[in-house]
């Protein structure tokens, strides 16, 4: 009797734990429904991520490996970046036998020891999962090292708006020392024309045969076409309907990186597109952590939802697209800022082309590049390039209209940032000050050497 | 933005040429056997590999320093040398090269590592650290033209570690030393000992 029963609870607790193992086997290998894959995060991500937690293989691309597997992940998204910010700390500078004992502390070889994901509670800025006066591990001795750094307070080295772990272009000490006299506001301030460089394939793909189920472009959809650069350009329907042969009726990124890949590979690289980059359905505002426009909520973002098919202005999107979904303090601030209203004379014909400051100028700004000896000026639209940190929108946004230090104190000034730039800073970020005091102390002490002595 | 041509080559050349001998020595650390012929076997101590891997370094390191920055920036006055030789469109310096190398051959994960320290560093994360360095610094530049070779344990790991005399073979390694703002010395001549490279070997305990 007893027996029976026993078999019978063995026979209950199998079939239920056969159950819930199959369920759960099911959420984690099925692609529908992705919801399903959210019992399996351990936490929600940092802001950078989040929008991709469910794209679980996008970090975890072994089931089989530890760390090392997550930090090809990251510099397979970020390396380029790095690299490209001069990165002041590589990995190569900590291989070294000799910082063994540092490395017991912080290992600063891999990406996840100062960036763990998936640790809301102990997430900073930058995703940064350190306590933030993790400089000291190494740099301890800089008050003794540096007059100018003696007796600095507690605040950590970067959030003082003088130092970024990776990414100093705009903060090293001979940079600052060579802009210390930059004025308020440049002589031209106006942002560079754009370039298009080799960019666009030749010739144009004008030319693709309409496939016979296209439908007849009426009204305002050939009004827009007709107003655009691809009209002028020639590109005909079937350049972005039909660039595979076939009709489709809603062209998504992918027809145009055709023309526009650098442009395309930067949205997909941002917050915007990220989540097409990893084969996911569209961003939409909903989905943000930002507050959005709730009329906006389920507008599924790529390249038609700021450029709108078929005019595709640029001028619409670079603000009106953005604030049709962006409604958090700093972008509501925007209008009516000075920024606004130079921008609002620039479209008005009051001021020259360049000379407005949208949305886009700051987020999506037009950045040189240089590809086999061709230069370029092109949209960057990765709107997140500059924010990491942002520190990194100096050189490229900032000083085409303003001087370093106007710069640098405006955007370490989280208040003034929220408010959109509505006067000029009143916090000071000391850095160029004590570059000069040095720079001073030190051609004191070389004029003293070389003196003839008495 | 890619480094220069002529730049990456050079360190590149730098890297396969260590690398290249360190085959030829045998591709593990010391006391591994290397068959030469059939039942013949030699083994090469972690001081001679230490040698032979300065050798290449060094003389690198020269070339470098006399036929392009001296030459272009000193002599012909043709581009100068710069610590932001990205930003100035310039050369990279001496010293820059020479850690560029380090850090390529780093990336490969040979059974060795190298660096270039001073006890008068421009950057101060070049002082020396560890006792080896310390003492091996200090009795390069108190011994001229001897080399110093140690045993130390760090992180666990024992390493013959080898110093050797970095000296200044050109006036452009005096002229930027002496006048950068963050030298500690300032009274550098030709021929003076201004640092030195630090080759580590892991061997067993």
């Amino acid at each position: 009797m007893r027996a029976s029963r026993t078999w019978r609870l063995v026979a209950v607790w199998t079939v239920l734990t056969l159950a819930a193992g199959g369920v759960m086997a099911w959420a984690l290998l099925s692609p529908e429904p992705l919801a399903a894959r959210a019992w399996f995060t351990p936490g929600p991500m940092t802001h950078g991520h989040h929008s991709i937690e469910l794209a679980c293989g996008s970090c975890h691309v072994d089931a089989f490996g530890g760390g090392e597997v997550l930090e090809t992940s990251c510099t397979g998204c970020h390396g380029a970046q790095l690299d490209a910010a001069n990165d002041a700390h590589p990995r190569a500078k900590f291989t070294d036998p000799r910082n063994a004992d540092l490395l017991n502390v912080i290992d600063a070889r891999n990406c996840v020891s100062c960036h763990s994901e998936h640790r809301p509670e102990m997430t900073h800025p930058m995703g940064l999962t350190l306590p933030p006066d993790y400089c000291l591990t190494c740099h301890l001795d800089i008050g003794t090292e540096r007059d100018t750094h003696a007796g600095l307070g507690f605040e950590p080295c970067a959030s003082a708006g003088c130092h970024n772990y990776h990414d100093n272009r705009a903060l090293y000490a001979d940079f600052l020392l060579r802009h210390a006299d930059d004025p308020i506001l440049t002589a031209m301030a106006r942002v560079p024309d754009r370039l298009p460089g080799a960019g666009v394939p030749q010739p144009l793909p004008s030319a693709a045969p309409l496939p016979t189920q296209a439908p007849a472009l009426t009204g305002a959809a050939m009004d827009d076409w007709l107003a655009s650069a691809h009209a002028d350009a020639g590109m005909g329907c079937g350049s972005c309907h039909a660039a595979g042969g076939a009709w489709v009726q809603r062209p998504d990124h992918t027809a145009c990186a055709g023309c526009h890949g650098d442009e395309v590979d930067g949205f997909l690289a941002g917050k915007h597109g990220m989540r097409l980059a990893v084969d996911l359905p569209p961003m939409t505002p909903a989905m943000a952590r930002l507050p959005m426009q709730a009329q906006a909520a389920h507008t599924e973002l790529g390249c038609g939802s700021c450029h709108a098919a078929h005019r595709f202005d640029v001028h619409t999107a670079a603000v009106e697209s953005c604030l049709s979904c962006h409604a958090d303090d700093h972008s509501l601030a925007y209008v009516g800022s000075p920024h606004h209203q130079l921008w609002q004379q620039e479209q008005a014909g009051e001021r020259p082309p360049g000379s407005g400051v949208s949305c886009a100028t700051c987020h999506l700004p037009r950045a040189q590049h240089q590809r086999a000896g061709v230069t370029t000026i092109r949209v960057q639209h990765n709107q997140n390039d500059g924010l990491r940190p942002n520190e990194a929108m100096v050189r490229p946004v900032c000083q085409n209209c303003h001087g370093l230090g106007f710069a640098l104190d405006a955007l370490a000034d989280p208040e003034l940032i929220r408010r959109n730039f509505p006067h000029a800073p009143t916090h000071h970020v000391e850095s160029i000050d004590m570059a000069v005091r040095r720079a001073e102390a030190d051609r004191a002490r070389r004029a003293v050497d070389s003196s003839p002595g008495p | 933005m890619t480094r220069q041509p002529l730049l990456t080559s050079l360190t590149a050349l730098t890297a396969l040429t260590a690398m290249g001998l360190l085959a030829a020595c045998g591709s593990a650390p010391p006391e591994a056997p290397v068959s030469t012929a059939p039942g013949e076997a030699k083994t090469i101590t972690a001081k001679a590999m230490a040698d032979g891997l300065h050798a290449v370094m060094s003389a690198d390191r020269t070339v470098y320093t006399r036929l392009i920055v001296n030459r272009l920036q000193n002599e012909e006055k043709l581009i100068k040398a710069s610590e932001h030789w990205k930003e100035d469109k310039a050369l990279v310096l001496p010293a820059q090269m020479f850690r560029f190398g380090a850090e390529m051959v780093a990336e490969s994960k040979p059974p060795f590592s190298y660096s270039l320290q001073s006890l008068w560093p421009i950057n101060q994360q070049n002082a020396p650290k560890t006792e080896a360095e310390k003492a091996g610094l200090a009795y390069i530049a108190e011994n001229k033209g001897k080399n110093y070779y140690a045993e130390e344990t760090l992180g666990g790991v024992k390493y013959f570690t080898a110093v050797y005399p970095d000296n200044a073979i050109a006036p452009a390694c005096v002229s930027c030393h002496n006048e950068h703002a963050d030298t500690p010395r300032t009274d550098f001549k030709l021929g003076d000992v201004m640092g030195g490279v630090v080759i580590r070997i892991p061997v067993d305990a």
